[in-house]
Formats: structure tokens, C-alpha cells, sequence
């Protein structure tokens, strides 16, 4: 059934939209991952204008995580101070981001800005992973216990200091708001939550304990995102309504099949997989800047 | 140019005062008639075909000698286009090049009842706008060392790759020189506005009659709301994308959660 969008002003298969939701929904369930970061390559892929693709897929992740931090609210799994501070940081961050995404959206380079952040995130991020998740494998076949331990490092000696009682943490507030800053950048630019930047961040950065490091961030993700998907909406007239809705219910009901998958996986086994996954979409990304397109011009509204 | 424009506008008044003049001698006249003057966008909407059906009305009766010929223009609302063009700079490609094409139809069909070098002379191809290369207009200066003449073409490949903009020789059925139709397939990309429709009879490559209507394509319903709201209140309809979204995304999980537990 074909669907006319009416903000991308393309015609598409509802199917085909419910269907890639469902998928992505899948696997962020699987792997407990936004999957704002795979859905925004596959728009692409399949023809939405890149500029639609990042802002409705801001105003889909609000969505999709809504539910995830009532969850983490009922088990109090969310560090309201840390998410806060983390939100002063991303809301900077989202104005500039969509800022920076006009001004070259004016120039003819905003499709060479979002790639290429994809290229260099999906990259770093999926090449770690992998790296990370093989290393874990060769160990627990060796046989040896991973052993972690909380340091104490130059974070721990800025001003601004603050207490986050349910982290257990006392440092300062300028880390986490750097922290907030960059991802809410990465949200307006690319259309992603960030928790796959934010995540790493909060436990390796700041030293917050893993529990309460999900709930957190998804809180902090959530309003970044709702703020990203309104300047989008006021600047740039991108969000879709139609598409998030049909990705969405996609989403969620994938993303319930993927949590029951998950359970019966192997955390090493399912991360290189997902490793691979964000390796392959970085690939064709990659290859679509390396290679000699075969339309070398491109067609974009006029006027300055 | 726009002197040069004024002396065309100057030409073709002329020409239609000498065509008035012309026309009740040869005696031809074409009427035309079209399916529907309206097509609506909706959410399903998968592109719509037009039939496009006249007759040539005599007072006299036909000349011999040279063929006659229809030609129908269906033209969508002009833009200017910005065309980039890519070049490889530091191992990627990225755009480097623009030039303002300062307008270009967003749709734009020929179609015609012979070949379209049968069915009219380059001159009346010239006066009347008709073939694709007649409608993209170009005048701004461009950078130097590019050809302007190049993005032009892009504009008309990219857009006939897309199904925008297309010329069909021969799709034009004309019966013993009196009725003629033929169908036009407007994309399911389409944009909203007044399409203009020209039809011309013509006898040896000259125009001797033309018709002119317009079709007017709009949004309609659902999309025509949404649309609106997302560029007049762009403040209402963010805040009502999230609050959908979210109701969507509980609902979905509420629903998924009561299947499951049935």
C-alpha cells in the first residue's frame, strides 16, 4: 500500500515503513540500543530527504524511549540530578547542532555532514565494539574473570562540584554538561539519542554505577531529543508526522520481539553482531562518498 | 534580457493578431476537452492519469497537402533549482559547484500524434515553449569556468529519471484528422499547483490553433492539514508530532503487551 508523506512529499509502502521499524525495533531490543543510529542510514537508503529522515527521527526516538524511562522510573533507575545536569548540557548542544545543520543545509553540504558523522561515529563505534566484544569472547574461553575498578582521574579534580546521591558520585558539573553538550550536537545532526556515545561516557567518564546509567541517560535523551524535534519543526518544516507514526508502531511492537530474543542470546554473541551491523551500514555509507556516483549533480530548492 | 523577453512578447502578439487574422481563412479550430481539473493528493494517492480528447472544428473543408498534427504540453508550476555538482576533493565526493537555474517546471510532458521534430518546426518549437529545453529558463550569470549549459541538462535528466519530465512521441491517437486523445501520467511525486495544458494542431510543423487550460493539483484532506499546520504553525504541529508519537508508541506496547497475554 503506498503511502503519500506529505512533509518528504514522497510516496512510499506503509509496509515497507512498518517494516523497517519493525526491524530496527528488533534489534534495539535485542541489544537494548536507541536505534535511531541504524534507522536514520535506512531512510536514506530508501529515499527520504536526509534533512526529514534526522528530524522525524528525533521526534520518533522521544517516542520510543518514553516508555523505556517510565520503566526505569518504576524500578528508580534514574539519577534525576546527574539527568539535569546532563540536560542543560544537551539542550546547548541541540541549539547548536540545528544551528550548524542550517547553515550548511544553506551552503549544500548538510547530506555530507550527516554521512559523514555517520561515517566516523558508526566507524569508531562499531569497530571498538567489535574489537572489545572479541576480546571478551578469547576470555571468557581462557577462563579469566574481567576485573573492574573505579579510578581516580583528572575528572575528579574540577571545580563546580556537585553531589549525585543516587550515583553515589561527587564531582563536577562541567564533565557531564560536556558530555550533554556533544550528544545533544550528535542528536540535531544526525537524529540519534546518543546513548551509544552518552552510555560509554557516563560509566568509563564519569564513573556512574551501570544500573543507574540506562534510565539516566534515556531520561536525559528524551528531552534533548523532543527539543531537537521542535527546532527542526520550527526552523526547517521536516518533521513527518505520517512517517514517525509508521515507524513507530513498527518500533515498538519490533522492539518487544527483540527484548524476548535477547534473553535467550549471548551478551558477546550479540554484541558482534550488532558490531558487524554498524560496520556494514558505515560500509555502504562510506562507499557512497568514496565511489564515483553515477549522477554527479544534484537538484536542490532554489533561491539563497 | 529583459528587453530581448519584451521583444519576444512583442513578436507574439503580433503573431497572434496575424493568426486571428489567419485562422478564419484556414478554418480550423481545435477544442479540448480533459478528464478532470483537479487532482487531489491524498495519503494514498499513487500518481493519476489524465485523458486529454478534442476535435478539430472546420467551417470549411480540411486542406490538403500538409499533415496535420496535436501537440499537448502539460506543464507543472515553475521553481528555480539550485544544481550542485560533485567533485572529488580529499579522497570523497562532495558537492563543489552551483549554478541557479532560475526556473524550471516541477513537472513538464509532450506529447505528440507524430515524431515531435513531424509535429512542429524548430521556429514554432522557439515561439511556442515547447520542447523540454524550452522551458527551463537560465539567465543569471554563472560562476566562471562553468557551464551553465550543463546543469541544465542535469536538471532535465534528473527530473526524466524521476518521471518528471518526458516526451512522448506518437502517444497522441488522431481519427481521421478530426478526434484525437491521449493520456498523460502524473507521478505520485508531484507538487502542488496550476498545470498549465496546451494543446496545439498543427499543419506542416506550424501552429494553426491552440487551446489552453489548466489542471490544478492540490494536497487535499489529511495532507492538505497537515501540511498547512507544519508551515503556519509550526509550534503547534511539533508539539502535536511528539504528543502523537508518544500516544502511538504506548499504544503499540499496550496493544503488543494485551495480545501477548491473551
Amino acid at each position: 500500500m503506498q503511502i503519500y508523506l506529505p512533509i518528504a512529499e514522497v510516496s512510499v509502502n506503509a509496509f515497507l515503513l512498518l517494516g523497517l521499524g519493525g526491524i530496527v525495533g528488533i534489534l534495539s531490543g535485542m541489544f537494548g540500543v536507541g536505534g535511531g543510529f541504524l534507522m536514520t542510514p535506512l531512510l536514506f537508503f530508501i529515499g527520504i530527504p536526509p534533512a526529514v529522515a534526522v528530524a522525524t527521527e528525533a521526534n520518533q526516538i522521544v517516542a520510543s524511549s518514553f516508555s523505556g524511562v517510565l520503566a526505569h522510573f518504576k524500578r528508580k533507575t534514574v539519577d534525576l540530578r546527574m539527568g539535569l545536569v546532563l540536560l542543560v548540557g544537551g539542550l546547548i548542544g541541540a541549539a547548536l547542532g540545528v544551528q550548524l545543520f542550517n547553515y550548511l543545509k544553506a551552503m549544500g553540504q548538510v547530506d555530507l555532514l550527516v554521512k559523514l558523522s555517520y561515517v566516523i561515529f558508526l566507524g569508531i563505534i562499531g569497530g571498538l565494539m567489535f574489537l572489545e566484544s572479541l576480546r571478551a569472547i578469547m576470555k571468557t574461553r581462557g577462563g579469566a574473570p574481567v576485573s573492574t575498578r573505579r579510578k581516580h582521574t583528572w575528572v575528579h579534580n574540577l571545580p563546580f562540584k556537585m553531589k549525585f546521591r543516587t550515583s553515589g558520585l561527587y564531582i563536577s558539573v562541567i564533565p557531564p554538561i560536556i558530555v550533554g553538550v556533544l550528544v545533544g550536537i550528535l542528536a540535531a545532526i544526525m537524529g540519534v539519542g546518543g546513548g551509544f556515545i552518552m552510555v560509554p561516557a557516563m560509566i568509563y567518564l564519569l564513573g556512574m554505577p551501570t544500573k543507574v546509567v540506562v534510565g539516566t541517560s534515556l531520561f536525559q535523551i528524551i528531552f534533548v531529543t523532543a527539543f531537537t524535534t521542535l527546532l527542526h519543526a520550527t526552523t526547517n518544516f521536516t518533521v513527518d508526522m505520517g512517517l514517525a507514526v509508521l515507524l513507530l508502531i513498527g518500533g515498538v511492537i519490533g522492539a518487544q520481539i527483540g527484548a524476548r530474543i535477547g534473553v535467550k542470546l549471548k551478551a558477546e554473541q550479540l554484541r558482534i553482531l550488532l558490531a558487524i551491523m554498524v560496520l556494514a551500514v558505515c560500509g555502504k555509507l562510506a562507499l557512497d562518498l568514496l565511489l564515483m556516483p553515477s549522477e554527479l549533480y544534484e537538484l536542490g530548492a532554489g533561491g539563497h | 534580457m529583459n528587453l530581448a523577453r519584451g521583444g519576444i512578447d512583442m513578436i507574439r502578439l503580433a503573431l497572434a493578431l496575424l493568426m486571428l487574422m489567419i485562422l478564419p481563412a484556414r478554418g480550423e479550430q481545435v477544442v479540448a476537452g480533459l478528464s478532470q481539473n483537479r487532482v487531489s493528493i491524498t495519503a494514498t494517492f499513487v500518481g493519476s492519469e489524465i485523458l486529454i480528447f478534442g476535435a478539430v472544428k472546420r467551417d470549411a473543408p480540411a486542406p490538403v497537402g500538409e499533415p496535420l498534427e496535436v501537440v499537448v504540453v502539460v506543464e507543472g508550476p515553475s521553481h528555480p533549482v539550485t544544481v550542485r555538482r560533485k567533485a572529488k576533493r580529499w579522497g570523497i565526493w562532495v558537492n563543489t559547484d552551483a549554478v541557479l537555474v532560475d526556473s524550471a517546471p516541477s513537472f513538464y510532458a509532450v506529447a505528440t500524434s507524430n515524431t515531435l521534430a513531424n509535429s512542429i518546426s524548430e521556429i514554432d518549437d522557439l515561439r511556442h515553449h515547447i520542447s523540454i529545453p524550452q522551458a527551463i529558463r537560465l539567465v543569471g550569470e554563472a560562476q566562471e569556468g562553468l557551464n551553465p549549459r550543463d546543469f541544465a541538462e542535469a536538471v532535465v535528466r534528473i527530473r526524466g529519471d524521476a518521471g518528471l519530465y518526458k516526451v512522448e512521441e506518437n502517444a497522441v491517437k488522431l481519427a481521421q484528422d478530426t478526434l484525437f486523445d491521449t493520456r498523460i501520467l502524473l507521478p505520485a511525486n508531484l507538487t502542488e499547483g496550476e498545470y498549465r495544458t496546451r494543446i496545439y494542431l498543427t499543419r506542416g510543423g506550424y501552429v494553426a490553433s491552440q487551446y489552453e487550460t489548466i489542471i490544478n493539483v492540490q494536497k487535499v484532506g489529511l495532507e492538505r492539514w497537515i501540511f498547512n499546520l507544519a508551515h503556519e504553525r509550526p509550534l503547534v504541529y511539533g508539539i502535536l508530532s511528539l504528543v502523537i508519537a508518544i500516544a502511538a508508541g504506548w499504544g503499540a506496547s499496550a496493544a503488543f503487551r494485551l495480545i501477548l497475554r491473551t
